[in-house]
């Protein structure tokens, strides 16, 4: 069983059921992890090009192990995300690289609509790894493999997402995901921080974190970029961690059995504080090593399991 | 030049006439309009069976990239465009590299068209030195030189007092000015109309608010000065509701609404098409249905295409950095009769009033009018024409339009410049027939 797709740019046009497909194919990816020799052959012969047009350690990481585990041919590309500088555009270099026959391009990419200007213009399969404020996919996916590991199922899950919503693309591809999955969403954090009309992506907004954290099954903090201070956004970031970091005391509304996610890199002390990260509701670690699994069941439903049905 | 065009239902709004007639060109100048005409014998006739008669289209919001940018459009390529869409006059924008902020350029500007252009050219000088927003440009000057108003169009002028100043000392020389209303510190890097879909998309939202803050402002400054201002490519519902007030009230303010702020919300960035990209941006359903009311109820005065040529390789980009704005003169005449007249937004009359008188009045150009001793400029129109838009057969250099592929009924199909015909049937002068 596949993907009857060519490339997979965001959470919001996959069916439920395509989601399940992914979870439960990376589930059983998951074993690979402990084996002593960590390969199967299952994209022998294939090729995936990783283009990180913005920074990445840990995305890139993942998609490189997830590519090599499977036996396929890994080729990192990393570049600007500012075609003026490069003086060569985005649909150039990806024509360039098209042309050595990879199948399948990896794309991280600061403008939104990156991977979906890509998928237009090539033949191979294209991964979203992040664009812009739009989505990251494969993130989203994680985190849902994550919260049914524990929970043991998704319906009817509650989760807050906690921080910049507007330009989190993290947030994006969750409340769709979460939303296809029956799971119901609020968002909370500054409103300078809140983007116009997200009530109607299904979500409810709480004006104050801890009316966000009650009751619920998840909490997700999102990462804070330091530049949201100097454009005015947040006055300083001592009160954005007073207001709306977690904390432990913050904590203490909160259910007794919840789940704490980050998608990472964590600016501790900021939005969530050190115990909190390090504490036993945390499963920042797991949502990283369910990264690989993930991206494994991506490039084998996009790449391998078509090839073995032809 | 003569040049005798019968049999048409004439339409010229500024004379309040919509009857069948006859229109007869000589010397380059309307010498009479009306019902079976006598004509000297041997003069060049044109059977307008079926067919409307306007006076010429006027477009007084275009981008002719030359100096400086021939790669995306040239003064003989943009006026061959206006010629296709049915436009007999253009006003280009100052926004050329070097910009036209001095009598050289203007000059340049103006030769090339009387060598090259096969339409009428009206430059439009800039308010301040390559629109850098800081000193004045030489407005005198550039009146004697022919300018006919002045833009720093595509950016707004952001400093209040200094448009004051430019208000007041355009007195001298009586022309308007154009304004791009937008505040730059609240579009600062938006590529959108700030709402759901922005929000749906990840990009970076324009407000509304952008636009009406700068529509006020240039009301009050108008207002004060008592110089005209005209305001470029109006978005919003909320400056609308400003026009129409101060408009009430006497001020001297006018407005202008592109085609595709009439036909297309922010809906259509939704495949990250950059030629849905523009400044400023696509608004929403309620803006656009507050634009075409206003179009037909007058408070906006004229459609100008906002004609703005670019290359692929402007367009073919990430969305964040791709270039603003679409091409508009071979496609805003059939996209108005399929959209707006055909749809029943405006009738015939007040569609070629808004592309003739309206735009004539707003730059006190000459033209507009078929009254005996107007320029022998002339439109004619053909409601039943159907055919789809077919950016590859472009006379613009450019591509670049998100309404490629579109189904239209009713297009140009003569167009008369000085009782010379430029266009016919599609084909443009010079071109071999088909």
């Amino acid at each position: 069983m596949g993907l009857t797709r060519k490339d997979l740019l965001d959470i919001r046009s996959l069916e439920a059921g395509e989601i399940r497909t992914i979870l439960d194919t990376a589930a059983s990816m998951k074993e690979i992890a402990s084996r002593e020799i960590k390969k199967v052959p299952a994209l022998r012969g294939k090729t995936v090009v990783n283009m990180f047009m913005e920074p990445s350690t840990r995305t890139r990481t993942s998609f490189e192990i997830a590519g090599k585990w499977l036996s396929a041919d890994v080729i990192n590309v990393s570049g600007s995300s500012s075609s003026v500088v490069k003086g060569e555009t985005l649909v150039d270099t990806a024509r360039n690289i098209e042309a050595m026959s990879p199948n399948c391009v990896v794309i991280r990419h600061a403008a939104s609509g990156a991977a979906h200007l890509l998928a237009r213009t090539l033949r191979c399969s294209v991964v979203n790894a992040g664009d812009g404020m739009h989505e990251h996919p494969t993130q989203a996916l994680l985190d849902l493999l994550t919260i049914r590991e524990k929970r043991g199922h998704l319906e009817g899950l509650s989760v807050a997402i906690v921080g910049d919503i507007a330009h989190s693309r993290v947030a994006r591809s969750n409340i769709a995901g979460m939303r296809k999955m029956g799971m119901s969403v609020t968002v909370a954090g500054p409103p300078t921080l809140i983007p116009p009309g997200v009530e109607e992506l299904g979500v409810k907004v709480a004006r104050r974190l801890e009316d966000a954290l009650r009751d619920v099954d998840v909490i997700m903090m999102l990462r804070l970029q330091q530049e949201r201070m100097t454009a005015n956004y947040i006055p300083s970031l001592r009160e954005y961690s007073r207001l709306y970091g977690l904390s432990l005391e913050k904590l203490r509304g909160a259910r007794d059995d919840v789940m704490i996610m980050h998608p990472g890199p964590v600016n501790r002390g900021i939005e969530i504080s050190p115990e909190v990260a390090d504490g036993p509701y945390s499963v920042i670690l797991e949502q990283v090593a369910n990264g690989v699994a993930v991206r494994m069941a991506i490039l084998y439903l996009l790449l391998g399991a078509k090839g073995a049905e032809a | 030049m003569d040049l005798f065009i019968r049999n048409g239902r004439v339409v010229d709004p500024a004379n309040g006439l919509d009857a069948a007639g006859d229109v007869l060109i000589q010397a380059g100048r309307v010498a009479r309009v009306g019902p079976r005409l006598e004509v000297p014998a041997g003069i060049e006739t044109i059977d307008a069976e079926g067919r409307v008669i306007a006076p010429g289209f006027i477009d007084i919001h275009v981008h002719l990239r030359e100096p400086g940018q021939e790669y995306k459009e040239t003064i003989a390529s943009g006026t061959r465009a206006a010629a296709a869409g049915g436009f007999t006059a253009v006003a280009c924008m100052a926004n050329t590299q070097p910009v036209n902020d001095t009598r050289a350029v203007t000059d340049y500007i103006l030769a090339e068209a009387r060598a090259r252009g096969l339409v009428r050219v009206y430059p439009i000088g800039a308010v301040t030195r390559g629109l850098a927003g800081r000193e004045l440009a030489e407005l005198g000057e550039l009146a004697e030189a022919g300018c006919v108003a002045y833009s720093d169009d595509g950016k707004p002028i952001m400093n209040s007092a200094l448009l004051r100043r430019a208000l007041e000392y355009a007195q001298a020389f009586g022309r308007p000015i154009i304004s791009h209303a937008e505040d730059a510190a609240l579009s600062e890097g938006g590529v959108m109309h700030e709402g759901f879909v922005s929000t749906d998309l990840g990009l970076r939202g324009i407000p509304a608010a952008a636009e009406e803050i700068m529509v006020a402002r240039d009301i009050a400054l108008a207002d004060l000065t008592g110089t005209p201002v005209h305001i470029a490519h109006v978005s919003t519902a909320a400056a609308v509701r400003l026009l129409r007030d101060a408009k009430a009230r006497g001020v001297a303010v006018t407005g202008e609404v592109t085609p595709h702020h009439l036909l297309l919300t922010d809906e259509a960035l939704r495949a990250y098409d950059s030629n849905a990209k523009m400044a400023p941006p696509l608004r929403s359903k309620r803006d656009v249905e507050a634009c075409r009311e206003a179009l037909s109820d007058g408070t906006l005065d004229a459609i100008a295409t906002d004609h703005a040529p670019h290359a692929l390789t402007d367009k073919e980009v990430e969305l964040d950095h791709a270039a603003n704005g679409i091409v508009g003169l071979e496609t805003a005449v059939a996209l108005c009769l399929t959209h707006l007249v055909r749809e029943r937004v405006l009738d015939l009359s007040t569609l070629v009033a808004r592309l003739t008188a309206g735009p004539a009045r707003v730059l006190g150009l000459p033209g507009g009018s078929l009254a005996p001793g107007a320029p022998g400029d002339v439109t004619v129109v053909d409601l039943a024409h159907q055919h789809v838009i077919e950016p590859a057969r472009f006379r613009s250099k450019a591509r670049n339009t998100p309404f490629g592929g579109r189904a239209c009924v009713g297009a140009p199909w003569l167009t008369v410049v000085g009782g010379r015909v430029v266009m016919r049937a599609g084909v443009v002068a010079g071109e071999s027939g088909a």
